[in-house]
């Protein structure tokens, strides 16, 4: 469904006075996300994680600069098509319910992104789906609980018959069981066919739903893996970083790692991101940057990984 | 040293009450957890605990003292999100000293960077910024430290860096930490006593 | 009420110099105002080479068109017109930086007490506030004026109280939020006073509303000093005033005499876009969601 290549995005910055600088904040990424598969995308902030959901949407801000392909359903995703696609085919579920329109009743936010055919019909048919009641068609945001106001997000994200969903943050601080219905609806998009890529920084939240993971850092995927891997002390992972990522979790070892990631205002060093964190870390790891390969039905960028 | 929250009673304005004859106590060298479901008014106690909202009702009283309400609070809170608790236009370094906290050792195990110092707060990510906070809400006039959903926005990775560090802390200064979060699993983890906050404000240990 | 709306303005103005290539948006938008402010200075320094004795009456030279000799024309005493409105021209910039500059003062700090020195004082400031703007601007500002009995003094004064209004209205709100946000409480709990916070966090985040306010307040000045004074409520007709220019100029439009109004009018137009520029680029400058266009 969606095919993104060797994408790399950076910034025309100024510095102090006149001087502007590029500064490089994704490279060489690439993901794939099929029809009824969950990708979650996991990674810190400041890894560019929600920066490659802007970039598929077509709304990074004006000084940005895109290199490598994104194809969807094997077309080029160019300006114009990303502008055609963005709502329709391709949709945003937001961080937080403050995105509905306040000033906006429900039903009519819903049948405002309905698209094409008989918004009223669609409307009805969602609002059915996701269990919000008649009265809600009528109500303000302000009028509804956290999890219908939830709920009203996810309809008017998906009314306009969506192939592609993309979920940024969708569960900030949740209470758990609205996490729970949100991540369901997530998976019941996907059985239905539609590829949904999932944003997080939670890995917990990714284990739950996703069929595949891929791992961010520092602007680029070190690990895309099925999540069955996610298990035991990490064994079946192939990158240092995902271990590390596996074994700092509460509920496992809460094992922290020193250093802190690179970040894009300086310039990014020669060899692996992670290599001054890395324990297996060797000379090769210092000068050359490891290229993604495929391991064990999953992809890894890392001169040790097995 | 202890930190105690008796009858404690909250509500905004005339609206529900959040918090009704509320108890809760936290010792010197404690580590206390609260947990509850969004909206149960975790984070209203968390204020009030610090002084940031007086509660309506009850008191809250710190070695059987009412709080002082000049100086340095004794109290400190870290927030959920670093980027507002930072001045946008102060450069980390101003940040750090505002509290008056100077200790390298500290700076290094949260893992902030020399180079970081002369940054300005949006040119670091949240995890990066989240270090600043902590660090510069351990002072030596700290005695508790209130964690309202500190790590929630991070990394495990992160998230353990920065717990590990506030728990030896916690422990070589015998400080109290009330840990307010939603995640079990790290409450589990981190706490020696739970405290379960339930809707309609009637909670009990 | 404008200045607000001219901040929540998109600017063109900056893309005015993209026909040079090479020029980062930054680079484009100093251009901008440092060609904004030389027009500025020009006319005051040019105010202060021209001659004196050009504005003087010569009657052989009386009702003469735009000419090589002089630029904009001559009027009904023989007076170099171009003379005339450029001294006119600074001595509207003169009372239009004194007006806005005590405008901006009283809107700061009225702006920070209605926000911090508790609730009586914050009603009574908005309701003097909101009485100010309830009343047309030109109405408030002759009664001021006349009733200081005219005089530059009294365009000054009737200008400078007239003002202040929308930029109190926005410092106040500005106050307001940052009051509570999170750095600032948290900065009260680490022991620092009211006013410390008060100069350290949150005055800081007022200088470009100041800035940028002050610079908008000029055009508004300015016209309204030449309003009054072509009502007759401002400067004295001795004055090379434009208000008084353009008003004389009115008696002798029928005869055909168009340059009398036209060129001192367009110079005021000039001279007016010239601090709107200023300001709007200022704002772009300083706004960050701009900052790295």
């Amino acid at each position: 469904m969606l095919k993104v290549n060797n994408l790399s995005i950076s910034f025309i910055q100024y510095q102090a006075g006149l001087k502007q600088r590029n500064l490089q904040v994704i490279s060489n990424l690439s993901i794939k996300i099929d029809a009824g598969e969950i990708l979650a995308v996991v990674g810190s902030s400041g890894s560019g994680k929600s920066l490659l959901a802007h970039a598929i949407l077509g709304i990074l801000p004006k000084n940005a600069m895109v290199s490598g392909s994104m194809l969807y359903k094997g077309a080029e995703l160019t300006p114009e098509i990303q502008k055609k696609l963005r709502g329709a085919d391709i949709t945003l579920i937001p961080q937080s319910v403050n995105f509905l329109d306040p000033l906006m009743k429900i039903g009519e936010q819903v049948r405002c992104s309905a698209g094409s055919g008989n918004p009223r019909e669609k409307q009805k048919s969602i609002f059915r789906r996701y269990s919000l009641d008649e009265k809600a068609e009528n109500q303000y945001p302000f009028q509804l609980s956290g999890g219908m106001a939830r709920r009203a997000l996810v309809a008017s994200a998906v009314v306009g018959g969506a192939r592609l969903i993309i979920a940024d943050e969708p569960t900030p601080g949740l209470h758990p069981q609205i996490v729970r219905e949100t991540l369901g609806h997530l998976r019941e998009l996907a059985d239905d066919g539609c590829a949904v890529m999932l944003i997080t920084h939670d890995i917990g939240t990714a284990l739950s739903v996703a069929d595949n993971i891929a791992v961010f850092y520092s602007g680029t995927t070190v690990e895309i893996a099925p999540t069955a891997d996610f298990k035991g002390s990490g064994e079946a992972l192939r990158h240092p970083y995902t271990r590390a990522l596996w074994n700092a979790l509460p509920q496992n070892e809460f094992q922290p790692v020193e250093g802190f990631q690179p970040s894009h205002s300086g310039h990014l060093k020669e060899g692996c991101l992670f290599e001054p964190r890395c324990s297996q870390s060797s000379q090769e790891c210092k000068c050359s940057t490891p290229e993604i390969r495929e391991i064990r039905k999953g992809k890894v960028r890392c001169h040790n990984a097995t | 040293m202890q930190l105690r929250a008796e009858n404690i009673s909250f509500r905004y304005g005339k609206g529900d009450w959040i918090l009704k004859d509320f108890n809760i106590e936290l010792n010197q060298g404690e580590i206390l957890g609260l947990t509850g479901p969004s909206g149960c008014g975790k984070s209203t106690l968390a204020k009030i605990l610090a002084g940031y909202e007086r509660p309506l009702g009850g008191s809250v009283e710190l070695d059987s003292r009412s709080f002082p309400s000049k100086g340095f609070n004794p109290v400190q809170l870290v927030f959920q999100h670093p980027e507002k608790a930072v001045n946008p236009r102060w450069q980390m370094h101003r940040i750090l000293r505002e509290s008056g906290c100077q200790d390298d050792s500290l700076y290094r195990s949260l893992g902030i960077e020399e180079s970081w110092m002369k940054r300005w707060p949006n040119e670091l990510s949240g995890g990066e910024l989240q270090r600043f906070c902590v660090a510069r809400a351990l002072t030596r006039q700290t005695r508790f430290l209130i964690a309202d959903e500190m790590t929630t926005m991070l990394d495990a990775i992160t998230q353990a860096q920065i717990w590990h560090v506030v728990l030896e802390y916690a422990k070589q200064n015998n400080m109290g930490v009330l840990v307010v979060s939603h995640e079990n699993r790290l409450i589990e983890r981190l706490c020696d006593r739970v405290v379960c906050l339930r809707d309609n404000a009637a909670g009990r240990t | 009420m404008s200045e607000i709306s001219a901040v929540t303005r998109d600017s063109r103005n900056s893309k005015f110099f993209k026909f040079i290539p090479g020029l980062n948006r930054r680079q484009r938008t100093l251009l901008m105002i440092a060609s904004s402010v030389l027009v500025l200075a020009a006319v005051i320094m040019a105010s202060l080479l021209l001659d004196n004795e050009k504005i003087a009456t010569h009657f052989d030279e009386k009702n003469l068109g735009p000419s090589l000799e002089h630029f904009f024309g001559t009027d009904w005493l023989g007076r170099d017109m171009f003379t005339r409105t450029v001294k006119g021209l600074s001595l509207s910039i003169y009372i239009g930086l004194i007006a806005s500059a005590v405008s901006v003062v009283i809107a700061l700090v009225l702006g920070m007490s209605a926000a911090t020195m508790g609730k009586t004082v914050d009603r009574v400031i908005t309701w003097i506030v909101d009485l100010f703007l309830g009343m047309p601007h030109l109405v408030a500002l002759i009664l001021i004026a006349f009733t200081l009995g005219g005089g530059a003094k009294g365009v000054i004064i009737g200008v400078a109280f007239t003002h202040w209004t929308s930029l109190t209205r926005v410092i106040r709100a500005e106050v307001l939020q940052l009051r509570s946000a999170e750095f600032v409480q948290i900065s009260r709990h680490m022991g620092k006073s009211r006013w410390w916070t008060a100069f350290h966090h949150i005055l800081p985040h007022l200088v470009p509303q100041f800035f940028v306010g002050f610079v908008l307040l000029f055009p508004h000045a300015i016209l309204h000093e030449a309003s009054i004074t072509f009502l007759g409520f401002g400067l004295s007709p001795h004055k090379p005033a434009i208000g008084v220019i353009l008003s004389e100029a009115m008696k002798y439009l029928s005869t055909g005499m168009w340059w009398l109004a036209f060129f001192p009018g367009l110079s005021l137009l000039i001279i007016v876009r010239a601090f709107d520029i200023i300001g709007e680029n200022l704002r772009l400058l300083i706004d960050p969601h701009h900052a790295h266009d």
